[in-house]
This record gives C-alpha cells, sequence and structure tokens, in this order.
C-alpha cells in the first residue's frame, strides 16, 4: 500500500459521515438556537442570544438537578461498586472471568426494558413493595417509585458495570507482591490499602467517573419511568421542547448549552487528573 | 453496551489534542454555521379553494380498507360497530390506539405532515383545542365532501354542527363530547368530594393526580380560583399557575398524566385525580371502586373530532367511516360502552327504549346511563360547564409557558 | 489472619449480593413473560402459561417495531463495519495530514451524549426540511456506532505485525490481495467485536432514535410508548429471546477464545 492517497480514501467516507452528520448538525442546532418565531409561521434566524438566557433562566432547575443526580449516581456507583472490583481483581482467582461474565448479564437486555423491569420491581404494590406490606412491615401509603432515591437508584443500576469494569482494570495490573511488601511496611492492611492500591487505582477510578456520570447526567429515560413531579432533568424538557412543544430554538439553545458544559468539564477533567496518560494506560493491558 | 470495548474506545480520549485543532474543528463548525445559517420554514397556508376540494374527492376511489387512530378506551373491546360496519359496507379496518394526549400527538404528527409524508392513518381524532387549529391552518388536513356525510347532516345534534372551531364542518366532525371533573376512588376517599378544592386538600399529599395537557390542567387552576377560562387573561394564567405550582410544591401532586391517570386511579397509586368522564364510568361498569364527579367551581366540556389527515391513503373509506357513526342505532351502541357524551341526540332515544327490554343489572347499568346528566347533559347541565381558554399562536407561548413550568419541574 | 479471611467472605458475599441486584430485574422480565395475567396491568403473578410465547407475534404493530429495529440494524453495521474499519485502517497504519483532527472528531463522536447527538441531527433534518424515517434513522445509527469500530479497529491494526504485509508482497502479492488474504484475516476478530458492538448499540437504542424516527417506530419506542397502557408480556417474550441469543453468543465466543489459547 504504497499509494499517497490510501490513508485520505480510507479516511474519506467516515470524513464525510462525521462531517456532515455530526459537525453540520451541531452547527445547525447552534443556528437554530438564536432563531425566533413559532412553528406555525416559520423561525427565523435573528440571532436572538437571549434565547439562551431565556430557556436557562426557565430551566436552570432541571439542569442543575441533572448534575446533581448525575453526580450522586456517580458517587453513589463507586462506593457501591469499588468493592466489587476489588474483590474480583484479588481474590476474584480462576474465576475472575465468570464473575465479569455476571456483572454484564444486564446489558444483553435493552436498555428501556431493564429500566421498566427496574420499576416494576419498585412498584407501590409490586413484588417487593407489596410483599412487604403484605406483612405490615411498611405502611400502606409508602412508595419509593416517584422519588429522588428511584431515580437516582436506577442511574446507578443502569451505569454501575461501566463503574466496576474501569477499576476492575486498574486493580488487576496491580503486582499482588506489591501488596505484600506494602502489608509488610504497613502495620495494618487498611494503611496498606489507602498507601498503595487505592493511589494505583485512581486511574481506573477516572475513567470510570468519565464513562458513568456523562451519559447519567444527559438520560432523559430514568426520569420519566421512575421518575415524578419533581424529578424532571434536562433530559426530558429537551426532548419535550423538540418533540412535543416543537419549541425548537429554545431545545437547541438548551442542547447546545448541555453539550458545551459536558465536553468542556470532560476537557478539563481529562487535563487536570492527567486521565489521557492513565487512560492509554489501563487500556493498553 | 459492552464495558470492555469501551474501555479500549477511550483510547480515542487519548490522543494528544493541541488547542490547534480544536481550533480548526470551530473553523469548520462555522463552515456548517454558514451553510444552516437558514431558519426553519413555516407552513401556514390559506383553505383549498372549493374546486380544489371537488377535484380531490372525485380523484378518490374507495380501496376497502381504513386505518382508525384514536384514544384508548374509545371503542368496546368486542370493536362492534366496526365489525358492523365491514359487513355492511365490505371495507375492513385497523384500529389504532395511538392517541393519549394532543400536544404530545401533534408534536408527532406535525414533522411528518410537513415533510409530506404520510401519518399512515386515514382518521385521527382530536380535541377542539390549539393544537386541532394548528392541524387546520397548516393545511394537514383534508377537507371533507359534504354531500358524502348524509347521516352526519341528518342526524347530528345542533349543538355538534357548525361549532366555533370549525364553521360549517369544513374539516372535522365530532366523534364524542366529553367532560373533565374529579374521579376518586372510593376505596381511599371516604368523603363525598363536590369541591375543586379537594384536589388541593394536604390530607391527599402524593395522592393526587392532576393532567399534563395545559389547556386541561390550566382550566383546573382557574376553575379554583373562581375564573371562567373561556374569559380569561394572561393575568388570570399566571394566577392559575402559581397556585397549580404550590400546590406541586406542597406535595400533593403524584404526577402529571396523560391518559394513564385512569389506570392510576383505579389501583389507588393516586386516590383522586383529574379524570374524563367516560373513562371512569367505564371502569365503574367493570365493577372498579372509582366515582366521578364534577366540582361545583366547573368543569371542562369538550368535544373530540374525526378528521382526514392530509397523504392519507383511503379518504372515500375513511369518510364513510366517519358518516358511519352518526347512524342512531350505532351511536347508541358505541354511547352504551365508551360512555361519553353522544353527539346523536336520536341515540338517546334508541337505549331509552332499550332499557325496557333488559332485566337485572344490566337494566340499572343502561337506566343509569339514561338518566345520567353526564352523559345525556341538559340546557342548565351545558351551563356549568365551560370550553377550554381561546389562544392563538401568539398566546399559545404564553400560556404554554406559564403550564409547563408547573408540569416540568 | 483469621479478620482478613472475614473479611474476604464478607466481600464474596457483597460481589454475590450486587450480582444478584444487577440481575433481579432481568429475572422479572423472564419470569412475567410466562404471566398467565387476566387483567390488563402485567403487574402480578398469576400462574404459569406459554400463552405469550405462542402468540409472540399477535400484535403486529410491536412485530414490525421488532423487525424494523433489526433491518435498522442490519444495515447500518454493514455500513459502519465497511467505513469503520477503513478509517481504523488508516488511522492505526498511516501518518497522514488531518490525522490529529479525525482523532479528535472520533473523541467528540463517542463522548457526545445520545441526547445531543439525536437533538443536534433533529436541528439539521428540521432546517433543512428533510423527511424523517427508517433511512434517517440508519444515519444515526451508523454515525453512534463508527467510533466504536474504528476504534476496536484501530486498536487490533496497531498490534499487527507489518512485516507480513511486506513478505506477503515480496512474494509477488497485489496491494488488494494482500489486504484481503493478510491484512483483512489478521484485524477479523477486532472487524467483528467492532460489527458485534454496533449491532447491539443499533438494537438497543432509544434516545438518538426518538429524535430521528419520524413515524416509523423500533423495538425500544415501541416498549417505552406503551410504558403508559402496560407493557404486554410478549414484550418480556421477545426480551427474553434477545437476551437468550446474545448470552449464547456471548458463551460460545467465550469458548472458542479459551479453546483457541490451550
Amino acid at each position: 500500500m504504497k499509494g499517497r492517497l490510501t490513508p485520505y480514501l480510507l479516511a474519506l467516507p467516515s470524513w464525510l459521515w462525521l462531517g456532515i452528520f455530526l459537525v453540520v448538525p451541531l452547527a445547525a442546532m447552534a443556528s437554530v438556537s438564536t432563531t425566533t418565531g413559532n412553528n406555525i409561521d416559520g423561525f427565523v434566524q435573528t440571532f436572538a442570544f437571549s434565547n439562551y438566557t431565556d430557556a436557562l433562566s426557565r430551566y436552570s432547575t432541571q439542569l442543575a438537578r441533572s448534575f446533581a443526580y448525575g453526580a450522586m449516581a456517580t458517587v453513589a456507583m463507586l462506593v457501591i461498586g469499588y468493592p466489587v472490583a476489588y474483590f474480583i481483581a484479588f481474590k476474584g482467582g480462576a474465576r475472575k472471568s465468570t464473575y465479569l461474565f455476571l456483572l454484564l448479564l444486564p446489558f444483553f437486555v435493552s436498555f428501556v426494558l431493564r429500566t421498566i423491569s427496574w420499576g416494576f420491581l419498585l412498584a407501590d404494590d409490586g413484588i417487593l413493595l407489596g410483599t412487604l406490606k403484605g406483612w405490615g412491615l411498611l405502611p400502606a401509603g409508602f412508595h419509593v417509585l416517584a422519588t429522588t432515591f428511584s431515580v437516582v437508584a436506577g442511574l446507578t443500576y443502569n451505569w454501575l458495570p461501566f463503574m466496576i469494569l474501569p477499576i476492575y482494570v486498574a486493580l488487576e495490573r496491580v503486582d499482588p507482591r506489591v501488596i505484600e511488601a506494602a502489608q509488610d511496611l504497613y502495620a495494618t492492611r487498611l494503611a496498606a490499602f489507602r498507601r498503595v492500591v487505592l493511589p494505583l487505582s485512581l486511574p481506573g477510578v477516572f475513567a470510570g467517573v468519565l464513562m458513568t456520570f456523562v451519559p447519567a447526567t444527559a438520560d432523559p429515560v430514568n426520569a420519566q419511568i421512575l421518575g415524578g413531579t419533581s424529578n424532571t432533568m434536562i433530559g426530558n424538557v429537551i426532548q419535550t421542547e423538540y418533540l412535543t412543544n416543537l419549541a425548537y430554538p429554545s431545545a437547541s439553545a438548551l442542547s447546545f448549552t448541555l453539550m458545551a458544559v459536558l465536553l468542556v468539564g470532560i476537557f478539563i477533567y481529562a487535563k487536570a487528573l492527567g486521565t489521557e496518560n492513565v487512560l492509554e494506560a489501563a487500556a493498553n493491558r | 453496551m459492552d464495558p470492555v470495548n469501551k474501555i479500549a474506545l477511550l483510547r480515542g480520549m487519548t490522543q494528544n489534542r493541541t488547542r490547534r485543532e480544536a481550533l480548526r474543528l470551530a473553523g469548520l463548525s462555522a463552515t456548517g454555521l454558514m451553510l444552516a445559517a437558514c431558519g426553519v420554514q413555516g407552513q401556514k397556508q390559506t383553505p383549498a379553494k372549493p374546486d380544489a376540494v371537488q377535484d380531490y374527492w372525485a380523484k378518490q376511489k374507495k380501496t376497502g380498507k381504513v386505518v382508525f387512530a384514536n384514544w384508548p378506551e374509545y371503542m368496546p373491546e368486542d370493536k362492534k360497530p366496526l365489525e358492523e360496519f365491514k359487513k355492511a359496507t365490505g371495507i375492513s379496518y385497523e384500529y389504532k390506539e395511538v392517541i393519549d394526549e394532543n400536544a404530545s400527538f401533534f408534536g408527532k404528527v406535525d414533522p411528518v405532515l410537513r415533510a409530506g409524508q404520510s401519518l399512515g392513518y386515514d382518521i385521527v381524532v382530536m380535541t377542539n383545542g390549539i393544537q386541532l387549529q394548528h392541524m387546520i391552518e397548516l393545511g394537514y388536513v383534508v377537507q371533507l365532501d359534504q354531500a358524502k356525510l348524509p347521516n352526519f347532516n341528518a342526524n347530528a345534534g345542533a349543538k355538534y354542527k357548525d361549532r366555533s372551531y370549525d364553521p360549517g364542518n369544513v374539516y372535522t366532525v365530532p366523534y364524542t363530547s366529553g367532560i373533565t371533573g374529579i374521579a376518586y376512588n372510593t376505596k381511599y376517599v371516604k368523603d363525598d368530594i363536590t369541591s375543586i378544592n379537594a384536589l388541593f386538600d394536604p390530607k391527599y399529599k402524593g395522592r393526587v393526580g392532576m393532567m399534563r395537557d395545559a389547556q386541561e390542567i390550566g382550566n383546573f387552576g382557574m376553575f379554583a380560583l373562581g375564573i371562567d377560562p373561556e374569559k380569561s387573561t394572561q393575568a388570570d394564567w399566571e394566577k392559575a399557575g402559581a397556585k397549580l405550582k404550590e400546590q406541586r410544591d406542597a406535595g400533593l401532586v403524584r404526577k402529571y398524566y396523560d391518559q394513564d391517570y385512569i389506570d392510576a386511579v383505579s389501583k389507588g397509586d393516586v386516590w383522586l385525580t383529574m379524570a374524563w368522564s367516560g373513562d371512569v364510568f367505564q371502569r365503574q361498569l367493570a365493577g372498579e371502586p372509582v366515582k366521578f364527579v364534577v366540582p361545583g367551581e366547573g368543569g371542562t366540556i369538550w368535544t373530540d373530532n374525526m378528521l382526514i389527515p392530509k397523504g392519507a391513503a383511503n379518504p372515500i373509506d375513511a369518510i364513510t367511516l366517519m358518516d358511519w357513526f352518526y347512524k342512531p342505532e350505532i351511536a347508541a351502541e358505541l354511547e352504551e360502552f365508551i360512555q361519553f357524551v353522544t353527539p346523536v341526540p336520536a341515540a338517546h332515544d334508541i337505549l331509552k327504549e332499550k332499557v325496557a327490554t333488559l332485566q337485572g343489572k344490566e337494566k340499572t347499568d343502561l337506566e343509569t346511563l339514561v338518566n345520567s346528566p353526564l352523559i345525556f347533559p341538559t340546557e342548565a347541565d351545558y351551563a356549568k360547564l365551560r370550553g377550554y381558554t381561546q389562544l392563538t399562536t401568539k398566546t399559545e407561548q404564553v400560556f404554554n409557558r406559564i403550564f409547563q413550568t408547573v408540569t416540568q419541574a | 489472619m483469621k479478620r482478613n479471611r472475614l473479611g474476604d467472605r464478607v466481600l464474596h458475599l457483597y460481589t454475590w449480593l450486587i450480582i444478584v441486584w444487577l440481575s433481579a430485574p432481568i429475572a422479572v422480565m423472564i419470569l412475567f413473560g410466562f404471566n398467565d395475567k387476566k387483567s390488563k396491568s402485567n403487574t402480578s403473578w398469576q400462574g404459569f402459561t406459554l400463552r405469550w410465547y405462542q402468540e409472540l407475534f399477535s400484535i403486529s404493530d410491536l412485530s414490525t417495531a421488532l423487525i424494523n429495529s433489526l433491518v435498522i440494524a442490519v444495515a447500518s453495521t454493514l455500513v459502519t463495519a465497511v467505513i469503520g474499519t477503513m478509517l481504523g485502517l488508516a488511522l492505526g497504519r498511516f501518518r497522514f495530514r488531518g490525522k490529529g483532527i479525525t482523532n479528535f472528531l472520533v473523541f467528540v463522536a463517542i463522548s457526545t451524549p445520545e441526547l445531543v447527538m439525536g437533538s443536534s441531527l433533529l436541528s439539521l433534518f428540521v432546517s433543512a426540511n428533510m423527511p424523517r424515517d427508517s433511512f434517517t434513522i440508519i444515519i444515526a445509527h451508523v454515525l453512534f456506532s463508527l467510533s466504536f469500530v474504528t476504534v476496536t479497529v484501530r486498536a487490533r491494526v496497531v498490534t499487527l505485525d507489518p512485516s507480513l504485509e511486506e513478505a506477503a508482497r515480496d512474494l509477488g502479492a497485489s496491494a488488494w490481495g494482500t489486504f484481503r488474504q493478510v491484512t483483512l484475516p489478521a484485524i477479523m476478530p477486532g472487524v467483528a467485536a467492532g460489527a458485534m458492538l454496533a449491532f447491539a448499540l443499533s438494537v438497543d437504542d432509544y434516545v438518538v432514535t426518538s429524535f430521528v424516527n419520524g413515524s416509523t417506530i423500533t423495538f425500544p419506542l415501541w416498549i417505552v410508548g406503551s410504558v403508559k397502557t402496560g407493557i404486554p408480556p410478549q414484550v418480556n417474550v421477545m426480551g427474553t429471546l434477545i437476551f437468550g441469543v446474545g448470552v449464547l453468543i456471548a458463551v460460545a465466543n467465550f469458548v472458542a477464545a479459551r479453546r483457541r489459547r490451550t
């Protein structure tokens, strides 16, 4: 393959695809976000940047809530997932892949169906609460669905494996002899963990946070299926503005803002924590 | 998605990126921006000339098939009226329960119709609200050939012809009317509900259902404040919005519903809720512990209308079916099941006669229906009921914004 | 030492608890595909039946949605596999002008939230008054799976020994022949893994599709649309069957990989 044109020819279809269907649409969205008008008479470009301040002032609660829910779910995943990753990496022995396979099992079921089943489990008169209420362990009015808890729990449920996997990958690369040496060196197991294992696993933690926070924050499905009147996330607002209200300018403004905040966040995060090298290492195993 | 692969993907993030590349991307985007620096086209249409309407209908042929898109709880389970239609005309039908809220349905169909595609439905049922108005002004509705509606012209009640939202029935004929009031589950609510204030009673914290539709919930906010929605102003809407926000922030509202409220109240997820009359009567007949009342402060009366969307494949069959529902015996049959307000007064007499032929529970059930002022309202009953707030394209945005801030929190 | 062993046991139990938690909704989904439900909603257990397996395709709109999903997945996977592999080769094997920005774009395509991807595509389609149907869904699906295939293939290409190809060329093979007989078989595992991932992403996608579908309904869209009126047991059955096929393929892969190793 000596032809100098070869790489360009190979890349050309993808360039076109990414250009026409990724870059141009983002530009179109930016353009629509400053138009004014209505769906009946049409929207005209007036460079109305006030659309942004207007949309943000109306939906700042939902935007802030999305980041809060995303953060809560990410922390929950970290706390819940780390011990699992630790166990599989260090104590999994010959059954490591079996454990990993079992953790990935839910991914063979469609994301929306998984979320619905999860809501089904939590239903007021469902298998869990219904039974507990039947035994008189819970008051009849008790419910989990339509609360902040159920939405955050749903987000945690849906992305937990994405947190466990990268941490596992990082931990698995730690040489057990290093830990033995650390345990000899420090008095307690805890100290050995804190001073040696934890720092070595941080790359995996960073990668896990990156892989879970962004999709959890922008997700509309969990709030829609598991949430109640005060759990609307920005994803739901954007979907409704685009698909029900046909209010394209404010919808575009919100979507553009969400993207800008998340992308800038990712870059800062990656730069600040030096995640780039770390991920390279994690991925190269 | 397979996380192991996704980790590999993170390699994509590990390439050295320089500011120069980001700038280049920005340059590319700017080019795109110029390409896309147009707005979104409007579609406003003027009504077609009578000749054009005649031409349209002259060109259509009977195909022997019709696709009917309707709301849930609007057809007996055995689809008897449609089966009889099939037997009488040889036209087979497909019946789809795909509409449960006007705004989201309009949101779904507008882009399709705008792009000149067909919905795949020949008859669509929409309420006399702002969305129907938009359908008409955007030219999404086929103008009807009055000559093909003999039953409608002979049998429709005066109140159901020539309405302000469609003078002369150029685009639509009513399917049924109904009343928005309050439904409650008698297993949980022991008091007799008579006032709209029950929806705002802290006693029912977390057990109240409200509707998501801006015009529906807007009306109830206004009734609670003693405002007539038909004559309301922007200041009234804002007051109503504040009242509803208060209700939400006090934790009273479990959820803002579309038609799924009916399952929620019969299961007991909510104990009382805004509701549509016929839905509740149907559940009552099925033995579920639900009751319907029109609050003393007022209730909303609305009409659901059949229309033929632009691009429908079988308009002749569609208009034949639309007219079919205006045969008194068919209207009576439908009425007996759906329990909303029929646009065919003659159906009342047929049902009255039928009562005499029945016995036992069937008899009492039908008697209740025939005598119910909520199903066959008298002039005095109509006087207590109000329509939706009349909106224009301009005021709609203001109105929606006020009430969507309530329902989308 | 004894305390440590106790700690291990607690961790062991904990890991199993998490696995049970993650699988519980799946178990419920499978179970309620066998529920002999009489009422409208499928929420309480009313006895065992195989009825829903027999009546799997009795809801015509649901069957159409499933078929749409599969057709769209096959089409978008084919396109993605071809152009993604080409890009993976270009990025893994060559140095060329614009490589940096290409990598950057691949990264942006991966890290853009689905919601933003879908809504920006809709903004474009709306501005251009472009009709939406299965064609636009395929466009979108190729877009979000392209990077995944590219990166998987590139990872494989990078590990490839260039001397193999040189040897082939020295033996007189043409450029195309070398590619077909040496390069392609060597990167095939990467291509297959990428294609499988693309297929899974496509079948599973709800968010992006909800923006670009027009009046075409896919399996996930149908499910979300019927949440309000109650999910029929047929959906559970279809979910169960997809789950079964997916697990079978994964296990087969796993066994095959193990056998290769020994």
